[in-house]
């Protein structure tokens, strides 16, 4: 069974293929066929992991390529990491697809928005099932590729252009060190092959300088793709798509494939230790960094966002510190709940047409159903037991508190003060207390969906309500946040919600010590299972910062007795340089965006202006050397060449002499000077 | 009897030029027609070698060897192995595309098919001519035509570009001649002018070949163009007619490649193993600066023409690092660029045709005006800035990987090319597919039926050398691995 595998992937092909060629004319414009695809492919992926549980990991590879002297081989790995990835993958893709259907009816490319969807599922599950780095890099290209295109689905409009470019590059930029560790292990060991890999650097039989080298510099391919600090700034940009696309893309399944490709070459960082140090800490720093941010977001899909940068930190920092099994746990149940919430989210703008949580309020009476799923994402994230998110989180953070790395652990900890404030807030800010939107119908037109507060500070670059660009406007007949009416949404858009609340819900217990961590085992690196020993301290401290950041965010925001403007006000600078995301942007902006036009600029200048006058100069010169030296060789050597020095200084006059001859004539004069040639030769 | 196939691909095109030449002047649609057909001829020729190719050898095949002024050891000598038989195929197929695309060609029409016609001989010779003389002959009948297509049918300043194309490169070929005649004398007896011979025997001196390869490579790195000697290119690029430029970066800018790995690389080996750093420090610079330069421009075809510089260095690094995987990765760069590029500059052309501007500030939202032009060209500029799937990647995948242990630290460098392509494909993307469309292009026609017919068939290449790169790479790599062993490696 789980030799077909890679039929799991071939089945969105079909459906990307489809769609593309027929589109339109399809009915249900190929939506049906890409939730299809990718459904089947769930229930394939389970029969998968089923056999890969029974009976262990299944490698099939076929030749592909002789270059040199040497052979490649491309072929798929389904072991246990790729048995789990598989259904995450599929089922969230098939849930997205099936809330699209609902989130994006009416729009202008709806087929080509499937279509897409289709192969971004291909390229995903092409990356989890690549037993190489190289063809792990070219589906890790591939899935950028497929976020770039649907970030800019809506390209008529400046933000998402704009941001989709932004993505594919500065991913691009980390994937310039994922190719540089290939090209190093490759040189080193003369092989693409993970497990070759793995077993050559447990060996010993690669350079240690090279090992490090090439496991951080494959760890910029993570920092890139999995939005860490200082790559992270894509991320909320990616924010300009389509919200299903957020919680498939930017939130469950691609972002994650930088803690994927980590994980893929875990034996290389394993036997590299300072460049897992390295690991550990750009995790945990990109996990409070990016909360703290997340903590002044007004737009819902900010918060989101940066949430899952900061959830991804934990992740790579659990790798980091050698806790494989419980960085993987908190992808996966990560990968449901904030699926979750962004579909949550998705629905909340479906039906108020704007991301601004300040002009929310009060939705829970209006749309029950994605209030309480939302409500039970939220729980998991912030991790209150049993939800899936207190499992993983609460198993990173143990064995972070056992590692060399006690400030990671400390970052860690400080974030789930964090991210209980900012989920709560959230929570708190839409659904909860008096509707906000009635207010902010006569106002909505001046400030245009931007956050009503330090908006000036704000990049004007970054327009956030782009629900105009989905058709459903049209169809329901209302207009901007003014004349809203919430409504829940159509039962296409709730059921996703439902099916993923209860996965967000009870996934977490298949890794919790209640059941013996089944997941744990299954998931071991090089069949080591791990065990940390239980520290109960690390989780009652948890609950507390957890409990602490929940109550005073329903001190501020729920029960309003602490004033929010007067906190403001208290740590204005700080606000403020939290608002404006520490200025990355506008540094990356002003260094790296300037700086390159800056040089392509002079660069063009020196070419114009250098270069090619240096050209001309000699041309010129040439002309005047040959001019004063003898006018009577102008007049004795008739012929091609010397008709078109002479234009390079009369120009159209010389032209218009050549023009009105015939070609055949010079080819002759040509001809004739070869044949000089020859007789020259032969007299020599 | 074996038939006599190169010298078919080499001529009928010039078979075709003399009988459109005999075409009354005003019958243009018969002189179209016959172009189609005579430049068609040398596609299916070069298919039906492919048939027959052996894929196990690294020898000359198809090899043709006739006397020619045997007094000085000039022979007729046409051959092809894995180093030009890509080559050959490059160009059978981007000049018939080349030809179609000309239909609307409509000044002057005898002339510009008859001389279409001529460049392809000569760019067939210079890839199958295996003798220095004849070599020499072809490399200059290219010049020719080219210098009359873009000086008679280009922009609004043609005859400043023709004629800087024309002096620039034939500057280089006239050191190249000097160099041929200097290898000629010293070669030891008895003279000739073969290819292989002088390959083969060997036995100049350390200092004789290191000027003879200088000599060489300047002829050759002014037509790839390799930094500084490439401004010649823009300008001829930006003036000369659509198909030209279609043939003049698909096809014109391989030929000084090709000479490098032809004769510098085999007949001066030991001078190519001193003078690899430097080559490889050139190709890191073109790739670079011309990215950079890329950049910066504001019209369409002069961006395309740029990146040519850039891509075209990605060549150089890979002949530099003389490693069967970096020279392997140089010559699928040299089709996958000629393919690519071809496409860029043949989308520009129709562009062009329809809104009239190459500016890309004046252009937007093209998604919408022109929906499959866009859709092609975004494929293009993907292709172009090395997407995984696509032919371009592989090629500059190996070139990095081959040249990754020679020269790490320029290979270091250099794949910062990567994200800079990105970034100015991307940015042109941005600024002319997306956004909102404009009025003043409402109602322009998309691509019509025979245009897509002839992108199609690259869109098709493309996608198969980058997903199935063994379909190239066996027809080169024996030829590559064995002249590696002849150069012996840094």
């Amino acid at each position: 069974m789980a030799q077909y595998a890679w039929l799991i992937a071939v089945l969105p092909v079909l459906s990307w293929l489809s769609i593309a060629t027929f589109g339109r004319r399809l009915r249900g414009g190929g939506a049906l066929l890409g939730i299809l695809a990718s459904g089947i492919g769930f229930l394939f992926s389970l029969a998968v992991l089923r056999q890969v549980i029974v009976s262990g990991p299944v490698m099939i590879s076929i030749p592909w390529l002789t270059v040199g002297e040497m052979e490649i081989e491309m072929g798929i790995k389904v072991d246990a990491l790729a048995a789990m990835m598989l259904p995450v993958v599929t089922l969230v893709s098939t849930l997205v697809q099936l809330f699209s259907v609902g989130y994006m009816d009416g729009d202008v490319r709806y087929s080509r928005y499937f279509g897409t969807l289709s192969f971004f599922t291909f390229s995903m599950l092409g990356l989890v099932l690549a037993d190489n780095l190289l063809l792990l890099f070219m589906f890790y290209e591939l899935v950028g590729l497929a976020s770039y295109l649907l970030i800019g689905h809506w390209y008529e409009k400046p933000g998402p252009a704009a941001a989709s470019i932004k993505a594919f590059i500065t991913t691009r930029i980390g994937d310039l060190g994922l190719l540089l560790g290939i090209l190093a292990l490759f040189a080193a060991a003369g092989t693409f092959s993970f497990d070759e890999l793995t077993h050559l650097a447990e060996e010993g039989a690669i350079a240690k300088g090279v090992l490090t080298f090439a496991a951080v510099a494959l760890f910029g391919g993570a920092v890139g793709k999995s939005a860490q600090f200082p790559l992270h700034v894509w991320l909320p940009d990616a924010m300009e798509g389509p919200t299903p696309v957020s919680a498939l893309i930017h939130a469950a399944t691609m972002v994650a494939a930088g803690v994927y490709l980590v994980a893929r070459s875990f034996g290389i960082f394993h036997a590299a230790p300072e460049a897992m140090a390295v690991v550990a800490y750009i995790g945990g720093f990109t996990a409070i960094f990016a909360a703290t941010i997340a903590v002044v977001a007004s737009d819902v899909k900010k918060v989101m966002a940066y949430s899952t940068i900061s959830q991804l930190g934990y992740m790579i920092l659990a790798l980091g510190v050698g806790a494989y099994a419980a960085g993987l746990f908190h992808l996966m149940t990560h990968a449901f709940f904030k699926a979750l919430l962004f579909l949550g989210s998705g629905s909340v703008i479906h039906a108020m047409h704007t991301q601004e949580m300040h002009q929310m309020g009060g939705l829970y009476s209006r749309m029950k159903v994605t209030a309480w799923t939302f409500f039970i994402g939220a729980a998991a994230l912030i991790g209150i037991p049993p939800l899936s998110g207190f499992w993983s989180k609460d198993e990173i953070l143990i064995e972070a508190f056992h590692s060399a790395y006690p400030l990671v652990y400390w970052m860690a900890m400080l974030t789930v003060f964090l991210t209980a404030f900012y989920v709560t807030r959230a929570v708190v800010l839409t659904f909860l207390g008096k509707p906000r939107w009635a207010a902010a119908a006569a106002g909505a037109g001046s400030h245009g969906g931007h956050g009503t507060d330090a908006s000036g500070a704000h990049s004007g670059a970054h327009g956030t309500d782009h629900h105009g660009g989905h058709g459903h406007n049209a169809g329901h007949g209302h207009g901007g946040v003014g004349g809203v009416v919430p409504h829940e949404s159509p039962r296409v858009m709730t059921i996703p919600l439902i099916i993923l609340a209860v996965l967000a819900a009870t996934v977490g217990l298949i890794g919790s010590p209640l059941l013996g961590n089944p997941f744990g085992k299954f998931i071991a690196f090089g069949g080591e299972v791990h065990h940390a020993e239980p520290a109960p301290a690390v989780m009652y401290l948890s609950l507390t910062l957890a409990g602490a950041g929940i109550l005073l965010a329903w001190l501020v925001y729920g029960l309003r007795i602490v004033s929010r403007e007067r906190i403001i006000l208290l740590v204005r600078p700080v606000y403020i340089l939290l608002k404006n995301k520490y200025y990355l942007d506008e540094i990356y902006g002003y260094a790296v965006v300037g700086g390159a036009l800056k040089l392509a600029q002079i660069l063009s200048a020196f070419d114009q202006k250098v270069v090619d006058f240096l050209v001309n100069l000699t041309g010129w010169l040439t002309v005047k050397v040959s001019q004063a030296s003898a006018v009577f060789d102008l007049l004795v050597v008739d012929g091609a060449v010397n008709g078109v020095a002479g234009g390079m200084v009369l120009g159209g006059r010389g032209l218009r002499r050549l023009q009105t001859g015939y070609v055949q004539g010079y080819l002759l004069a040509f001809a004739g000077g070869v044949a000089l040639l020859l007789v020259v030769f032969t007299i020599w | 009897m074996q038939i006599p196939f190169l010298s078919l691909v080499v001529f009928v095109p010039l078979v075709g030029a003399v009988l459109a030449l005999l075409v009354p002047r005003h019958q243009e649609r018969t002189i179209k027609i016959l172009a189609i057909v005579f430049t068609a001829i040398p596609v299916l020729l070069v298919a039906w070698m492919l048939t027959q190719y052996d894929f196990g050898t690294a020898g000359i095949q198809f090899e043709e060897r006739y006397s020619w002024v045997p007094s000085l050891g000039i022979g007729y000598t046409l051959g092809t192995d894995g180093i030009s038989f890509p080559m050959l195929i490059v160009t059978a197929l981007i000049t018939l595309i080349a030809t179609i695309a000309s239909w609307n060609i409509s000044r002057r029409v005898k002339d510009y098919f008859a001389l279409l016609l001529l460049l392809e001989t000569g760019m067939m010779g210079v890839f199958t001519a295996l003798d220095y003389i004849l070599f020499y002959l072809f490399f200059e009948v290219v010049l020719v035509p080219m210098y009359f297509l873009i000086g008679i049918w280009g922009g609004p300043r043609r005859e400043y570009a023709a004629i800087k194309f024309f002096i620039y490169t034939l500057l280089g070929s006239v050191v190249m001649l000097i160099g041929i005649i200097a290898l000629y004398l010293n070669s030891g007896e008895p003279r000739t002018f073969d290819m292989l011979t002088l390959a083969e025997r060997g036995g100049l001196s350390f200092g004789l070949q290191w000027w003879l390869f200088l000599a060489f490579f300047i002829g050759f790195a002014i037509k790839v163009p390799v930094f500084p000697f490439h401004t010649w290119l823009p300008d001829a690029h930006v003036e000369a007619p659509t198909a030209i430029s279609v043939i003049l970066a698909g096809i014109l800018l391989k030929m000084g490649t090709y000479g490098i790995l032809r004769i510098n690389l085999p007949t001066f080996p030991e001078a190519a193993q001193s003078l690899a750093p430097a080559l490889a420090f050139l190709g890191v610079l073109s790739m670079i600066y011309g990215a950079f330069v890329a950049m910066w421009q504001k019209d369409l075809k002069k961006l395309v023409a740029y990146s040519s510089v850039s891509h075209m260095g990605y060549v150089i690094l890979g002949i530099a690092a003389l490693t069967p995987v970096a020279i392997n990765g140089a010559i699928y760069q040299m089709v996958a660029h000629g393919l690519i590029t071809g496409m860029l500059f043949l989308l520009v052309g129709m562009i062009y045709d329809r809104l009239h501007t190459r500016q890309i500030s004046e252009m937007s939202g093209l998604y919408n005006t022109l929906p499959k032009i866009a859709v092609i060209l975004a494929f293009a500029s993907f292709a172009s800035l090395g997407l995984p799937g696509l032919a371009g990647f592989i090629a500059e995948f190996f070139v990095f990987l081959g040249a990754y242990p020679v020269f790490q630290t320029h290979v270091i460098v250099g794949v910062i090319t990567v994200v800079l392509t990105a970034g100015y494909m991307l940015w042109m993307v941005q600024r002319t597919l997306m956004g909102k469309e404009r009025s003043q292009f409402a109602g322009t026609p998309d691509a019509y039926g025979w245009e897509v017919a002839y992108l199609v068939p690259l869109m098709i290449l493309i996608l198969l050398f980058g997903i199935y790169p063994a379909t190239l790479m066996n027809i080169m790599n024996e030829s590559v691995l064995n002249l590696v062993a002849k150069v012996g490696g840094i």
